[in-house]
């Protein structure tokens, strides 16, 4: 199956993409599939820890299955809204 | 409204657009771009959003709102590219019959977006530096 891998911030800097497909085996979870990445791509490494991953747009768990032409999303730690202190 | 914009925010954007004839506050929170950080000058910031997600995010935002408070008017803007300083990064406006519901609405919303809403900033400073700030800031 190829999902479709999105990076945002410092992971897209990491890849050196906004955007890659991915070829899968079929039943690979979203933690295995970040892993290939990290293989694909070792400056994504350091964000194993604090990044987020999303699924067609919604927070998905590392155990989650994907399924063929998903959409999913490498996202670092926000920081939206307005510059406050930390 | 829910929205990310690449556009200029005015202070004023949503007020007109929350106001409606029931209400009797309307409580707005602009986010503005600061010219330091830790210590360091800032010169402007850049700002990227997973923007599809960002929008549902912020909508998600505004419905755990109207489940807290039953509060209907809530709309967010939030603004990507580059930023001066002093410019609105983000606008929130919460309009009620009632101020109270509306400041600790307000409060929680940016508390709230800060959580869940992937937007991420760039600070670029003065000696060409440009850094991702990847905290919860």
């Amino acid at each position: 199956m190829r999902i479709i891998v999105k990076c945002f911030a410092g992971c897209k800097d990491a890849v050196g993409a906004a955007s890659v497909a991915v070829d899968l085996p079929a039943g690979t979870t979203v933690g295995e599939a970040f892993a290939e990445l990290v293989d694909s791509y070792p400056a994504l490494a350091s964000y194993d820890r604090s990044v987020m991953l999303a699924v067609n747009r919604e927070y998905a768990d590392r155990q989650s299955v994907l399924a063929d032409g998903d959409e999913l999303a490498c996202i670092p730690p926000v920081s939206g809204g307005g510059a406050d202190p930390p | 409204m829910y929205k990310i914009t690449s556009e200029y925010i005015k202070p004023d954007a949503l007020f007109e657009w929350s106001l409606k004839p029931h209400h009797g506050a309307v409580v707005t929170f602009a986010g503005t771009v600061r010219d330091h950080s830790d210590g360091r000058r800032t010169l402007r910031l850049e700002y990227e959003a997973y923007a599809e997600m960002a929008e549902a995010k912020m909508r998600e935002v505004g419905e755990e709102i109207r489940e807290k408070w039953g509060i209907e008017d809530v709309a967010m803007i939030h603004r990507v590219g580059t930023l001066e300083i002093g410019e609105i990064s983000i606008l929130i406006s919460v309009a009620t019959p009632h101020r109270k519901n509306a400041f600790e609405a307000c409060s929680y919303a940016i508390d709230r977006v800060k959580q869940i809403v992937p937007v991420w900033k760039k600070e670029i400073r003065p000696d060409g530096e440009r850094e991702w700030v990847e905290r919860n800031t």
